[in-house]
């Protein structure tokens, strides 16, 4: 249950971290990482929503049933890119490895 | 409302709260249940975005080069500018929100037409990009064009952009038209600290449209921008 009320100044730093995180994603995105670029992308980013869902969607005060969902459909998510990205990344592997005897 | 009440009445209870159906014992109950079920579509919401995610992810492995080509093409100011938007406008919501639980009917009020406002200026900087688009033929079909060796490969990169961003606009369209009723709603006084719940809930839907963005920005317009 949120009624529990945040201080207007908890949402004031959270947008002022949210905009940091912005410019540091653009910013990066200018460097050259090599295999790195795309991981630092996903990883503000998902700093970023991390923010959002405790903060801005109160889930930080919420139920833990309410937590479990939340859990549940980053689990499900989980699954289905992970899964599907190994089978597809993988695929051309098989002509690689040596015949079976 | 009066059914609710009168009902209570018959039976010897004390009057209740006239926002509390007659299904629920109590306020708290009642506000639990609406944002469980609000979570659990906001839980189909991830899946159906994360289908398209997924289509992303394997085309990006796949076709990296033209991934990025294309993805240099999307003007990077006009996409920032739209993440300090929206980023904006859940903060917005997010005082709004907090108004109501308050009791500040007219900081409610305010705030909610500002995330209004916010959301539009969006959808506007979404259609300056997508004219631009169909006047330079980046639009996948029989006119578009590129002088790429990797010009079909792009196309998949541009259909993937406008499901995605499309997609997305149609929910910041529902949440534009959402927000409206949800103001009008606070502005007639339908709400104070005993009862928010739909400004809650209809908060969580905007707060999930901006964190669909939080991900597009960077995996649609910085793909590969160092080269």
């Amino acid at each position: 249950m949120s009624e529990h009320v945040s201080p207007k100044s908890v949402y004031y730093s959270i947008f002022g971290a949210l905009m940091v995180l912005t410019a540091i994603t653009v910013f990066a995105a200018y460097v050259n990482l090599g295999n790195f670029n795309a991981p630092v992308a996903i990883g503000i980013a998902t700093f970023k929503a991390t923010l959002v869902v405790l903060f801005f969607m109160h889930v930080k005060y919420s139920s833990r049933l309410t937590k479990l969902v939340v859990a549940t459909s980053l689990f499900f998510l989980f699954i289905l890119l992970a899964e599907t990205t190994m089978d597809y990344a993988t695929r051309g592997l098989q002509g690689m490895l040596p015949p079976l005897q | 409302m009066s059914n609710a009440v009168a009902h209570a009445d018959a039976h010897g209870h004390a009057v209740h709260h006239p926002k509390l159906q007659h299904h629920f014992d109590t306020m708290q109950q009642q506000k639990e249940a609406s944002t469980l079920g609000m979570w659990l579509f906001l839980l189909t919401e991830v899946l159906f975005f994360g289908g398209l995610f997924l289509a992303y992810m394997l085309y990006r492995m796949w076709y990296f080069d033209a991934f990025a080509e294309a993805s240099r093409d999307l003007d990077i100011q006009l996409g920032g500018f739209n993440t300090v938007v929206l980023i904006l406008s859940s903060l917005t919501m997010a005082l709004g929100v907090r108004a109501a639980q308050t009791n500040e009917r007219k900081n409610t009020v305010f705030w909610l037409i500002l995330t209004i406002f916010l959301g539009c200026v969006f959808l506007g900087v979404k259609y300056v990009e997508y004219s631009h688009k169909f006047e330079v033929g980046h639009v996948p079909g029989p006119n578009f064009h590129s002088d790429s060796v990797w010009a079909a490969q792009q196309q998949i990169f541009f259909s993937l952009y406008f499901t995605m961003t499309g997609l997305h606009a149609l929910h910041m369209i529902i949440g534009v038209v959402l927000m409206s009723v949800i103001t009008w709603m606070a502005y007639k006084g339908k709400f104070d600290s005993s009862y928010y719940t739909p400004v809650e809930m209809a908060g969580l839907y905007w707060h999930f449209v901006d964190l669909v963005w939080i991900y597009l920005f960077p995996l649609l317009y910085l793909v590969e921008r160092h080269n």
